[in-house]
């Protein structure tokens, strides 16, 4: 996009949709975009189809979704077509993923050490020694300060940001070129997601990966990121640069910023959201 | 209407509140802010007869706190999730008459049909489950129960947090609603600087069991914070800055956020 390097994503044309009651519900209905190494932000509400585009470049969704896509390459592979077994070498190798809660995402009866080793094992073989040394680099990597408690602790053990910082570490084990984050600190404080946040941004960037940052937090996006999407019933409505998200011009995105409470402003009454029905078509601004 | 002395809360050895003062008077919108682990929601439940104070006074309306039927008519809670908050396998109506039963109360009929209208659901969701319902709705049948009983304080533990942006706009107008009409006093738990500036007229900053700072929400306002710790909360707190785009550059993020770790 940006640059003239080879996108690291192209996505055209994406179509999600899953089975209900009345016939398939349309998740995502045709989104389209590309990016290179740089941080790509997807902002929207629950049910806009942000997290199942997240998770179909990765192809981690429910049997029964049924995903189509003109293109759908991630790191150059082709993700629409690509067998079971492709797949498996794919994911964790060339991308990661990191989810809200690490309590739910970190196995709860094994260690630190034992799952992040697990995964430092797989990608690089060697002895359990091996691993442990590797697993403590990891962890200091993720600035954690006391590395050689952390590695025996439980899940249950380690606080949101610590749990947070132990799940980056995990990803960042077999060296993947792309992290998809959905929704990474929306379970921790605002000064411990400036850390999280901070600590991420300069992993991805010393390393030269890309980012996809899906949130519901435009303030976070806007400030995180080099470009948004913002979706919105299952489609990319603006596409702009995070810089400018203040001076988006959909109105649906306008809409959003004019709900949030500020610090700056008094209202009595805040604003809220009118749907209009024309965001739902095609070719809005 | 809530006064609170030199309340301590202990949890085996761990020291979760430590001598924490404040009073909020009939009417008024008090609000707590703090890290998780800061104590702000234990100093609610203490409020709401959920945790037994250690040591310290704590009054409501003049009474000490004291589970029981009359002290649980004068306020009620509302959590964070309305998912988890709400009875799956119970209807919105037998979700809203349960409160009315427990407090042997009549004319069940015309209370359900009032408390839906005050929260601006139609009549029709009565008979539906809370899962066939969005979180907004949700949080809205929470606030509903919650005033079933006519309660003079509510109790707010995040209400908003697990809510888009759009549905928090939503509920906090209706909770300012709520309050103008009813006279209601609140409490409210969060860690969100815009919200609890846009509810509460005063804010106390928890960290570590203690209150760190008292302050209008005007001065919050202005950026006028005396003690470290809410400075750097009120920096953290990433809004989005409408002026000029150039003043906040993408990744700018602010710096010294380790310090108070």
């Amino acid at each position: 996009m940006n640059t003239g390097q080879t996108p690291l994503v192209v996505v055209e044309n994406l179509r999600v949709s899953f089975p209900g009651p009345t016939g398939p519900v349309d998740a995502v209905r045709g989104v389209s975009f590309r990016m290179a190494r740089e941080r790509l932000g997807i902002v929207g509400e629950s049910g806009s189809g942000k997290s199942v585009t997240g998770r179909s470049l990765m192809r981690l969704l429910p049997p029964k979704a049924r995903l189509e896509a003109t293109t759908l390459n991630v790191s150059g592979h082709d993700v629409a077509g690509a067998s079971d077994a492709d797949m498996r070498k794919l994911r964790g190798r060339k991308v990661g993923l990191i989810l809200q809660d690490p309590k739910f995402s970190l196995n709860p009866v094994k260690t630190v050490g034992q799952i992040i080793g697990e995964t430092w094992r797989v990608h690089h073989g060697g002895s359990a020694r091996e691993a442990r040394l590797a697993v403590l680099r990891a962890l200091e990597q993720v600035q954690i300060r006391d590395p050689k408690r952390v590695i025996d602790a439980y899940p249950h053990e380690l606080s949101g940001g610590m749990g947070q910082r132990v799940m980056i570490a995990l990803m960042l084990v077999p060296g993947p070129d792309l992290l998809i984050a959905d929704e990474p600190t929306s379970a921790l404080d605002a000064n411990v997601q400036t850390e999280v946040l901070r600590l991420l941004n300069d992993l991805l960037m010393a390393r030269g990966k890309g980012l996809i940052l899906i949130s519901h937090d435009l303030a976070l996006v806007s400030r995180f990121c080099d470009r948004v999407l913002v979706m919105y019933a299952g489609r990319v409505v603006e596409e702009l640069a995070a810089r400018d998200l203040a001076h988006a011009r959909h109105p649906y995105t306008r809409g959003l910023l004019s709900c949030l409470p500020r610090l700056g402003h008094k209202h009595a009454i805040l604003p809220v959201l009118n749907r209009d029905a024309s965001w739902l078509e095609d070719g809005a601004l | 209407m809530v006064s609170v002395e030199n309340l301590e809360v202990e949890f085996g050895a761990v020291k979760a509140v430590q001598g924490v003062t404040f009073t909020v008077s009939e009417g008024a919108s008090f609000g707590l802010v703090g890290e998780s682990g800061s104590g702000k929601t234990t100093v609610l439940r203490v409020l709401g007869a959920a945790v037994p104070v250690s040591r310290g006074k704590v009054t409501i309306g003049g009474r000490p706190v004291a589970p029981g039927k009359d002290f649980y008519r004068s306020l009620q809670m509302v959590f964070q999730d309305p998912y988890g908050s709400l009875h799956p396998r119970q209807s919105i109506d037998r979700i809203l008459s349960e409160p009315l039963l427990i407090h042997g109360l009549d004319d069940h009929e015309a209370r359900i049909r009032r408390a839906l209208d005050e929260v601006a659901l139609p009549a029709a969701m009565r008979f539906r489950y809370p899962h066939q319902l969005s979180g907004g709705q949700r949080q809205r049948v929470a606030i509903a129960r919650a005033l079933m009983v006519e309660p003079r304080l509510l109790l707010l533990d995040e209400p908003t947090s697990a809510l888009d942006v759009s549905v928090q706009a939503e509920i906090l107008n209706l909770l300012s609603e709520l309050r103008r009409q009813r006279g209601l006093t609140y409490v409210l738990v969060t860690h969100n600087l815009p919200v609890v500036a846009h509810l509460c007229e005063t804010i106390a900053v928890m960290q570590h069991g203690k209150i760190v700072e008292t302050l209008e929400s005007d001065a919050l306002r202005a950026r006028r914070a005396s003690h470290a710790y809410t400075r750097q909360l009120i920096e953290n707190s990433l809004e989005l800055e409408e002026g000029d785009p150039q003043a906040a550059p993408a990744n700018a993020l602010p710096a010294g956020a380790a310090k108070f770790r």
